[in-house]
């Protein structure tokens, strides 16, 4: 229900938007039109109904995704969108394993040998991960393994394989190598905020009782810690990695500036610089729709996690 | 009457105050005070302080472009940091840009702590349908990224206002990461409220007759506002850092007045013929505030919390 209604509150502010760009018959027809020709255009494209009509209208092709020629390209909006999402998807999902792989456990290490000197580095370091703006991480790691040591690419997605709509970079090492910067670069914040998570959450699990009595069972500390501690703390660690996932596909917008990545955040920042209304309507619909999705998601998920809360639905309880 | 008997001025109290004697004991909490206090000092008096005007075109002189910092080879006393492009000395272009950054950051805080702390006095001490009103506007904030927002705003007022002055771009933009920042403090005032308000001194209130409006503004709000100060500093460097990000990616403030974002944007194109210093200087110094603001609200939350104690 709440998602509808975020849908359609995003969908008229994008659809405000077109009111900006002045009156599209004008533009159209130049300034020798007729009335009579004006009138027609303006029925024809139903410029002529109610705001609700309009509007509706608007919905209607929107769910189809359509959304008109970029100004600036003059191609379709879908057929941009289509190209630029396979780039984006692959990116902020090689940031998110990346972040998961490395951050859980470097996170549960940081809990177990709390106060030894390389957990304390581990947090220190952690600390700098999330102060760090984005792109200033990609223009060190730039500046680094592009300029100085050469190693890697650092620009574009190199030739990428088209798989019938689907263009990938994982299936060559030439594409693969270009995606390490990027992917890093977009990772960093999370893995910085899932390290401190997973820390925070272990230690708190590991003063509980049932911890404590999982002890005096005689079950080693390797049960304890991973079969016990480490599968509470997952919960929440779900909860917000999921959410993340939706901030990873926002922040790849900055990613995506910083090596020329072209996914759709990169196709967003230049309709912003151009004011190509379209595309930003059409960016703006469907980041929202990630994000309702994603929300859903993870409240599904939770639900699968977290035992209790299903005993809570049996009872009649609502999600 | 003797000197003794009177009440404790508001500095002796202050100097006796339990928060200046853990600042005292904590050298993180000094030496970041220290270090955002000289930005502070550099941004606030760039004009005196910077040894030459970024801003002033005619100064400029493109013999002198391109120059690497003092202690490389090449580089010259007169611009300690080296010179960008158009032979701008990185130094004074650092201190002018720490100035709009700043200026940006603690404006945008400003804002949404007023917009979130008068809505969530409402939401808390009104309730009902207000309540149900804003607490679901806040959800729905919480579930996009904040940067998203600020750009998502930001771009929309580029396209609204598209020859704008530089005030109103500067208006845009500080009202863009002002909208992303005001929900954390709507819900946590609305959480003190909703504690505060059953209490007597708001029922005495109350049975003598004292408005809604002043009861809030008079009663209420001085006892929620210790959070928000907590908050509110760390929100200075998320202000700092997004304005710095739109800057970057060019939807940020004006050209003509260029802030740390624009300075590494700049300097970002020079990166690849080697000429570090253009960018690198700019974001140690964003780095730099953005770590000692925090440093400082983090430390100001514990020594805060009577649960630490």
């Amino acid at each position: 229900m709440q998602a509808l209604l975020v849908m359609l509150t995003v969908a008229l502010i994008a659809f405000s938007l077109f009111q900006f760009v002045g009156d599209p018959v004008s533009n159209l027809l130049g300034q020798e039109a007729t009335q009579e020709q004006r009138d027609a255009l303006r029925k024809e494209l139903g410029l002529d109904q109610s705001f609700v009509a309009q509007f509706a209208a608007f919905v209607g092709n929107a769910v189809q995704g359509e959304f008109g020629l970029s100004l600036k390209q003059g191609r379709k909006v879908s057929t941009l969108i289509a190209e630029a999402f396979p780039a984006t998807m692959e990116l902020a999902l090689a940031a998110a394993v990346i972040a998961l792989t490395v951050g859980i456990p470097l996170g549960v290490y940081a809990a177990l040998r709390r106060g030894r000197p390389l957990a304390q580095l581990v947090m220190a370091l952690s600390l700098l991960g999330v102060s760090l703006p984005t792109f200033l991480i990609g223009i060190l790691l730039i500046m680094v393994f592009a300029v100085n040591l050469q190693w890697l690419p650092s620009f574009g997605r190199g030739e990428v394989i088209d798989l019938g709509g689907w263009t990938t970079g994982l299936l060559k090492w030439e594409t693969l190598r270009h995606l390490i910067l990027p992917a890093i670069t977009l990772s960093l914040f999370q893995l910085a905020l899932i390290l401190r998570l997973v820390r925070a959450e272990m230690l708190e699990v590991l003063r509980t009782d049932y911890i404590k009595f999982a002890r005096a069972r005689g079950l080693s500390e390797r049960v304890v810690h991973f079969g016990h501690a480490l599968r509470n703390t997952l919960v929440p660690v779900i909860t917000i990695t999921g959410l993340q996932l939706g901030s990873l596909i926002a922040f790849a917008i900055i990613t995506e500036q910083v090596f020329q990545w072209p996914g759709m955040g990169l196709l967003f920042i230049q309709a912003v610089q151009f004011s190509d209304i379209p595309v930003m309507a059409a960016y703006l619909c469907l980041i929202s729709l990630i994000f309702v999705v994603i929300n859903l998601a993870v409240d599904l998920l939770y639900f699968a996690v977290d035992p209790r809360l299903r005993i809570d639905d049996a009872k009649g309880g609502h999600l | 009457m003797s000197a003794a008997s009177l009440p404790p001025s508001r500095w002796r109290r202050w100097l006796a105050s339990d928060l200046l004697y853990a600042f005292r004991r904590s050298p993180v909490a000094m030496l970041a005070s220290a270090i955002a206090a000289a930005c502070i000092v550099c941004a606030l008096f760039a004009p005196q302080i910077a040894p030459h005007n970024p801003l002033d075109l005619a100064s400029l002189n493109l013999m002198d472009a391109l120059q690497p910092p003092a202690w490389e080879e090449g580089g010259s006393r007169t611009f300690l940091l080296g010179t960008d492009g158009q032979g701008r000395d990185i130094l004074s272009a650092l201190f002018y840009g720490a100035r709009i950054s700043l200026f940006v950051g603690l404006s945008a805080v400003l804002l949404s702590v007023a917009v979130g702390v008068s809505l969530g006095l409402m939401a808390g001490f009104l309730g009902g349908r207000v309540d149900a009103l804003i607490m679901r506007v806040c959800d729905v904030m919480l579930s996009f990224p904040s940067i998203l927002v600020a750009l998502l705003i930001d771009g929309v007022g580029k396209a609204v206002f598209k020859d704008a002055s530089d005030g109103l771009a500067f208006g845009v933009l500080i009202f863009a990461i002002a909208l992303t920042g005001w929900v954390q403090y709507a819900r946590t005032v609305r959480g003190s409220t909703l504690v505060e308000r059953n209490k007597e001194y708001v029922q005495a209130a109350r049975v003598v007759g004292v408005s809604s409006l002043r009861i809030m503004r008079r009663h209420v709000l001085p006892n929620v506002l210790g959070p928000v100060f907590v908050l509110a500093t760390i929100q200075v460097a998320t202000a700092i850092i997004t304005e710095a990000t739109l800057s970057f990616l060019g939807v940020g403030v004006p050209q003509t007045s260029p802030s740390l974002g624009t300075l590494i944007r700049v300097g970002n194109e020079f990166l690849f013929s080697g000429e570090w210093w253009i960018t690198i200087f700019p974001g140690a110094m964003l780095v730099l505030i953005a770590l000692s603001v925090n440093l400082l609200g983090d430390w100001l939350r514990d020594a805060l919390n009577p649960r630490l104690k």
